[in-house]
C-alpha cells in the first residue's frame, strides 16, 4: 500500500485521497467574453505527463485540498504543499 | 510454403513433420514513403491497417510499433466482448463491432475463438431492476439484443453465483445480452496482422516514433528510431500513450490515463460458462478455456503509466468477486497485471481529425478498446482513406468536447470506471 503526504495530517493510506484534477489551469474570467476554444481547454486538455506531474489531491478525512508532485512512471512522490495561502509548511 | 490455415493445412503439414509453416508475416525494412502510416501495432492499429486495404483498396500502409505486436493493452484485457450499451451511438459503434467479430475468425482466416457465451450484468435491489429495464428497453430500441432476467432464470445460466436471499447484495435478475461473450485477445492482433500482411501491408516492428516531420502546419510523416518515414496521413491508435504522442505533435486531447488491473486464477473444473458483472461490487468474471478464472474490475484511482496496478483496486476487486460468488473464496491467483488505458470525460471514444493537419486520432477507448477493435479499425480506416466520418464515427469527433454534446456512458450504462 503506498502512502501519500497530506500537508496537515502527514503520511497517510492512499485510499484517504483522491485525485482531484492536473495543477496549473486557470479558470476563464467570466466578465469577459470566453470562447468554446478557451471553455473546452479549460475543462477537457490534459497535458497527461509521463513522468513528473504536478497535480490537486484531496485528502478524504480532513478535506483538504493540496498540491501533490508524482512521478506518474514509478509513482513515487516528490513533493506535496497546501494550496491554502495563510499555511506556511 | 503453407499461407491457409484450415484441417487440411494441418494434416498436410502433419504428414511432412510441421516444416512447411511459413512465417505470419513479414518483418520488413521501413520505406522512406507511405500513402498512410499508422502508429500502434495494436489491435486497432492493425485492423485500421487490414480495412484501408480490404474496404479501401490502400495498401502502402505501414504500422510502426515501438514493441512487439499486441504487446500493449490489446494483451492485457479480460477478452470480453460486448455491445450493452444506453445511448444509440455507442450501441451502434459497439455493436458494428459485434458483429465484425461473428465473422472475423473466417474473415482473417484466423481463429480469434470468439465465444458468444452471453453477459449477465448483476442487479441487487428492486431499484436496479427498474434501471435494469430501462437499459433494456433502450438497447432494444437501439436494435441489438437485450433480456431482462430475473433470479431463478439468471440462476440456471450461472448457478455459481450467491442466490442467497441473506447475501449483503442479494441478486434480484440480471441484464442480460446473449451476443456478448469472450474472445482469444492475442489471435485478435495475430490475425489482423497476418491478414494485413498478406494484402501487402509493411508491419514494422521495434520502431518507435520519436517526432512527426511538420512542413507548413502540416504532418508529412515521422520520425522514428529507424528513420524519418513520409506519409500523406498519420494515424495514431496508441491509447494510453495518446497523450504522448500529442505532446509531441503539439495537440491536446481530453485524457487521463490510469491503470487497469486484471487477474487469472489457477485453472479450474469449468463453473461459469458466461461473463458474470456485478455494478454493485464492482468486480466480473469469466472463465477462460485452459480453466483459469479471468477477473476484472474498475480503474486505479491514481493517473498513472506504470503498467501495474496498486494494492488497494486488487483488494476492492477481489473482495468484490467474493461478495457475489463467495465459493470462490479459496482460488488461488496465478497472475495479475496492469495495463495503461486512455479515459476521456465521458467514457467514450475519440475519433477524428487531430487538430494538426495530417494527423488523426483514434483514442480515448478506456476501459474498453478490446471489444471495440474491429469497429475502431473499420471506422478510423474510413477516416484516413476518404478525410471524412464514417456515420458511426461521427458523433464520436473530438468536436464533441467544444460543442458539449459528450456521449456520457460513465454514467449511463454502469461500466466499471
Amino acid at each position: 500500500m503506498q502512502r501519500f503526504p497530506c500537508p496537515f495530517c502527514g503520511l497517510r493510506d492512499e485510499r484517504e485521497f483522491h485525485f482531484s484534477a492536473e495543477a496549473g489551469k486557470t479558470r476563464p474570467d467570466t466578465t469577459q467574453d470566453v470562447s468554446e476554444t478557451e471553455w473546452r481547454d479549460y475543462l477537457y486538455a490534459q497535458a497527461n505527463p509521463v513522468g513528473v506531474s504536478e497535480e490537486i489531491w484531496v485528502h478524504i478525512p480532513c478535506r483538504e485540498v493540496f498540491l501533490m508532485k508524482r512521478n506518474t512512471v514509478t509513482m513515487e512522490v516528490l513533493s506535496s504543499r497546501a494550496l491554502r495561502k495563510e499555511h506556511t509548511p | 510454403m503453407t499461407k491457409h490455415y484450415s484441417a487440411w493445412s494441418i494434416l498436410k503439414e502433419g504428414l511432412r513433420h510441421h516444416k512447411g509453416w511459413g512465417k505470419a508475416w513479414r518483418t520488413p525494412k521501413p520505406q522512406a514513403e507511405y500513402d498512410i502510416v499508422i502508429i500502434g501495432g495494436g489491435g486497432h492499429g492493425l485492423a485500421t491497417a487490414y480495412y484501408l486495404a480490404k474496404n479501401h483498396g490502400i495498401t502502402r500502409v505501414a504500422v510502426i510499433e515501438k514493441g512487439w505486436l499486441g504487446g500493449g493493452n490489446t494483451g492485457r484485457n479480460t477478452t470480453v466482448i460486448r455491445s450493452n450499451y444506453f445511448y444509440p451511438e455507442s450501441v451502434a459503434l459497439y455493436d458494428l463491432s459485434t458483429k465484425l467479430y461473428e465473422t472475423l475468425s473466417r474473415e482473417l482466416n484466423y481463429n480469434v475463438m470468439f465465444s458468444q457465451r452471453g453477459m449477465a450484468v448483476l442487479c441487487h435491489s428492486e431499484p436496479e431492476m427498474e434501471m435494469a429495464a430501462r437499459m433494456v428497453n433502450a438497447m432494444q430500441i437501439n436494435g441489438t439484443d437485450a433480456e431482462l432476467m430475473d433470479a431463478k432464470d439468471l440462476r440456471k445460466k450461472a448457478p455459481v453465483l450467491n442466490y442467497s436471499n441473506d447475501a449483503r447484495y442479494p441478486i434480484h435478475g440480471a441484464v442480460w445480452q446473449g451476443r456478448a461473450g469472450t474472445g482469444r485477445h492475442d489471435a485478435v492482433a495475430w490475425g489482423f496482422a497476418r491478414a494485413a500482411d498478406q494484402l501487402g501491408i509493411d508491419i514494422i516492428q521495434n520502431c518507435e516514433v520519436t517526432g512527426f516531420l511538420m512542413e507548413g502546419g502540416t504532418c508529412k510523416g515521422v520520425e522514428t528510431t529507424l528513420g524519418p518515414i513520409r506519409a500523406g496521413r498519420v494515424g495514431a491508435a496508441v491509447a494510453g500513450h495518446s497523450s504522448v504522442m500529442a505532446g509531441l505533435a503539439g495537440y491536446a486531447l481530453p485524457i487521463t490515463s490510469y491503470t487497469l488491473q486484471a487477474f487469472v486464477s489457477e485453472p479450474l473444473k469449468p463453473v461459469i460458462d458466461t461473463v458474470a458483472f456485478s455494478p454493485a461490487c464492482g468486480a466480473y468474471f469469466s472463465q477462460s478455456d485452459k480453466g483459469g478464472l479471468v477477473i476484472g474490475g474498475g480503474l486505479d484511482r491514481v493517473p498513472s503509466y506504470a503498467q501495474r496496478g496498486n494494492l488497494p483496486m486488487q483488494e476492492a476487486v477481489l473482495s468484490g468477486l467474493v461478495e457475489f460468488a463467495p465459493i470462490l473464496s479459496k482460488v488461488k491467483l496465478l497472475r495479475h497485471w496492469g495495463g495503461t488505458v486512455d479515459v476521456t470525460p465521458d467514457s467514450s471514444p475519440v475519433i477524428g481529425p487531430s487538430g494538426v493537419d495530417g494527423i488523426y486520432v483514434n483514442c480515448g477507448w478506456g476501459t474498453g478498446g478490446f471489444k471495440a477493435i474491429p469497429a475502431g479499425g473499420y471506422l478510423f480506416a474510413h477516416l484516413l482513406a476518404t478525410d471524412a466520418h464514417h456515420d458511426i464515427s461521427r458523433p464520436f469527433d473530438p468536436s464533441r468536447f467544444l460543442t458539449g454534446h459528450l456521449i456520457d456512458e460513465g454514467a449511463a450504462s454502469g461500466i466499471a470506471h
